[in-house]
């Protein structure tokens, strides 16, 4: 999207209730409606209004695939979802991502939706970026006592730009102390069916994560896309890794009602 | 050279257990990437550079046909010869025959990847000829009678003291007790030997990392010289190159060069930087006599006016492996054949074809760093999903997958009753995990689980939960 098109909307919403679609994303319904919940919180506080649509999956799984026509079936499912929202957010860069990034080229020959595509793309974010950039969102009153380090998604970080953002809202979180572990710019090695298709280079990669993770000595993992840190809590727990995996928006919104991810009700 | 990229996942295991190997991993890609950011870094106008570099190579391949033919009527301008090989097999028939011609006993060569693609040294020495390859890392594998693992830097899998063993072993005639213990031992035994070697060969081969249009010039960067021993000092000087590497101008090069040292090694500029045009002329002082330029295509044109072309942007840096994080992990060989990393994932399958080739467009987790540090911008992640594509529609993917893959697209289709089924399934395995908040093992997750636990969901889905708390239905 060009900038100024960003900044306009910046102008108008700030001073308007946008109405927001949360797509939930399918790791984050299925597994951990926390985050869906901290999601809804946030955009709430940060004066809109928040709609769910009912929704499954964005398609990535079948895109990256190279199954073109299911991906097409369900970014059609999604498209129709989320007409009437002035914004769609997803807690996750990945999901995001493949809306932004991936829908205009899923319909690039399709006359009939390639438009209605770009329109979705240009209107999706991934949360964080959303509340920052376009929300204006400087501070929260959240309050959270650890030492974090955080993980950048590889599809948030370089299909999105986000990397400052979290981290700039994290520093704001009272209690919070932020400390960078060693390559955290490098893949987990989640990959979406990745992980379970070449299980060895998933496995060794996720290994270097969590190393780099427990050298910190950092008490708390945090990311924004559940696929990874599914794969990180699972390793770190594999490992007999006392680290506390949460998704960031929990924390942005000082939900912490659910165990960390990989850890039992006490 | 003999794929065996379809045995990619043993060719994984094999890898991950080769502490050797590991251990000059770890080393190279805290290596790499770091010289490249520091070069990148002092370099403020770099983006822009890569934005001139893909438009440069751009141009050229959509007009490949004329820069190619204006640059061997240039190349026969300077008294130098041009052969085409549209396959591996006709470059080797090529370079044979040239060296026949020549009357050639003994072939020097430059480090070249196009001689490692059409198997050039295998059919040289079948021919009775010896061959003996003057970088210093591709001299190494030669005596250990391996490949390349990386592009430019080929011998990076090895240590200094496998090399030392493999000096000792090999060069006989040396006292055994000598001193091999530094890299400068080495390289100075090395240095010795080929010496003699450059001057005894009848034919030199080099690759080329860029051919000149406007010239008929073709232009290979080392950082040994030796490819300049190679070419200048034997009678006949061939170059053995793929269409691709065809540029309009010298302009052109002198971008594309800018961007090449600092994506490969970080360095500002290579060491040695050589333009050959044509063999020697009437009052030069050294040269070749005869000089010949093969172009070879296998299966490159083929890519043309597809979505696969941009891949011939590549200009062979290597910064797509370097930066890989599955490469860091498996190294060059697991891939199975000349071309690893990101870049071998797109070119491999043209060439070996999507059955043979197709682990390695999947074996990766489209994380991006590639694309990222690409100096010709190529999409490489992008390109892979083509080949997973092409995949697709063929139905050579494992049936596990495809089948998996089919019935989740079809409940996911069907929005309630994938509600509906979510909302079971996830209660079931919430309840199951409730304690524990993990699974050591799960049925059908063997995949996942054989390398770390799997979470347990909280329960209830996020959008049963929130209709209920809404007390609301989707809207």
């Amino acid at each position: 999207m060009p900038d100024a098109q960003t900044a306009q909307h910046t102008a108008t919403d700030a001073t308007t209730r946008p109405r927001v679609g949360l797509m939930v994303t399918c790791l984050v319904d299925l597994f951990r409606p926390a985050v869906g919940f901290s999601a809804v919180k946030l955009l709430e506080d940060a004066g809109c209004e928040v709609v769910v649509p009912r929704q499954t999956c964005c398609g990535q799984p079948a895109w990256n695939s190279g199954d073109r026509a299911d991906t097409a079936d369900l970014a059609k499912l999604m498209i129709q979802a989320f007409e009437g929202c002035d914004y769609v957010v997803a807690p996750s860069g990945s999901c995001a991502g493949m809306v932004r990034k991936h829908y205009p080229e899923v319909f690039k020959d399709d006359a009939e939706w390639a438009p209605k595509a770009h329109r979705l793309a240009q209107r999706t974010y991934e949360l964080v970026s959303f509340l920052t950039e376009v929300r204006g969102v400087s501070a929260l009153a959240a309050r959270y006592p650890g030492t974090v380090t955080y993980h950048d998604s590889c599809s948030g970080l370089r299909e999105l730009g986000v990397k400052e953002q979290p981290r700039r809202l994290l520093r704001g979180v009272e209690g919070v102390k932020l400390v960078e572990m060693p390559d955290a710019e490098v893949c987990c090695g989640f990959g979406g069916t990745f992980c379970v298709k070449y299980p060895e280079i998933s496995g060794k990669m996720v290994g270097d994560k969590a190393a780099a993770i427990m050298a910190t000595g950092a008490d708390t993992l945090l990311a924004g896309d559940m696929g990874c840190l599914m794969n990180m809590a699972g390793r770190l727990k594999r490992e007999g890794s006392g680290v506390k995996v949460r998704h960031v928006a929990e924390v942005l919104a000082g939900d912490l009602s659910a165990p960390p991810i990989g850890e039992g009700q006490s | 050279m003999k794929s065996t990229a379809h045995a990619f996942p043993e060719n994984v295991s094999a890898a991950l257990r080769d502490p050797q190997l590991n251990k000059a991993l770890a080393k190279f890609k805290a290596g790499f990437p770091q010289r490249r950011a520091t070069a990148v870094a002092a370099l403020p106008e770099f983006e822009a550079l890569r934005d001139e570099g893909k438009r440069i190579k751009d141009h050229a391949l959509a007009h490949l046909d004329l820069y190619l033919e204006m640059f061997e009527a240039n190349v026969v301008a300077r008294g130098g010869h041009v052969h085409w090989a549209r396959t591996a097999a006709e470059a080797r028939e090529i370079v044979l025959k040239l060296c026949r011609d020549a009357g050639a006993r003994m072939v020097t060569k430059g480090k070249s990847m196009v001689s490692e693609e059409v198997g050039l040294n295998t059919a040289l020495e079948a021919a009775g000829l010896e061959v003996v390859e003057t970088d210093l890392g591709e001299y190494i594998l030669q005596i250990r009678k391996e490949a390349p693992s990386h592009i430019i830097a080929p011998a990076l899998h090895l240590s200094k003291e496998q090399v030392a063993d493999d000096f000792r072993r090999i060069h006989t005639h040396l006292p055994h007790d000598r001193q091999l213990t530094e890299p400068a031992d080495i390289l100075t035994e090395a240095r010795v030997l080929l010496r003699d070697k450059f001057l005894q060969a009848d034919v030199g081969i080099t690759g080329a990392n860029f051919l000149i249009a406007e010239t008929g010039s073709t232009v290979i960067v080392t950082n040994e010289g030796n490819g300049d021993l190679t070419q200048t000092l034997p009678k006949t000087h061939i170059v053995l190159t793929s269409i691709e590497k065809v540029v309009p101008t010298l302009e052109d090069v002198s971008t594309l060069l800018r961007l090449l040292a600092r994506s490969a090694t970080g360095q500002e500029f290579s060491t040695y930087t050589t333009f050959s045009t044509g063999p020697r002329r009437p009052g030069d002082l050294d040269g070749p006599e005869a000089f010949h330029v093969v172009l070879v295509d296998n299966g490159r044109s083929a890519l043309l006016g597809t979505e696969m072309q941009e891949v011939l942007r590549c200009i062979r840096c290597g910064a797509c492996m370097n930066h890989c994080p599955v490469y860091h992990a498996v190294g060059g060989h697991a891939y199975g054949w000349v071309y690893p990393g990101p870049i071998g994932a797109v070119v491999d399958p043209a060439i070996l074809g999507i059955k043979e080739a197709g682990h390695l467009p999947n074996a990766s987790t489209f994380c991006g760093k590639c694309e990222s540090v690409c100096p010709v911008r190529i999409p490489l992640p992008k390109l892979m999903r083509h080949w997973r594509e092409k995949e697709f529609e063929a139905n050579l993917q494992p049936a596990w997958m495809r089948q998996g893959l089919k019935t989740w697209a079809w409940f996911a289709k069907r929005p309630a009753l994938y509600g509906a089924g979510a909302r079971v399934a996830m209660a079931a395995l919430g309840l199951a995990g409730r304690r524990r908040g993990r699974f050591g093992m799960l049925p059908l997750a063997g995949g996942w689980t054989s390398q770390r636990d799997f979470p347990a969901p909280q329960g209830r889905t996020f959008q049963d939960l929130y209709a209920s708390r809404k007390g609301r239905t989707h809207g």
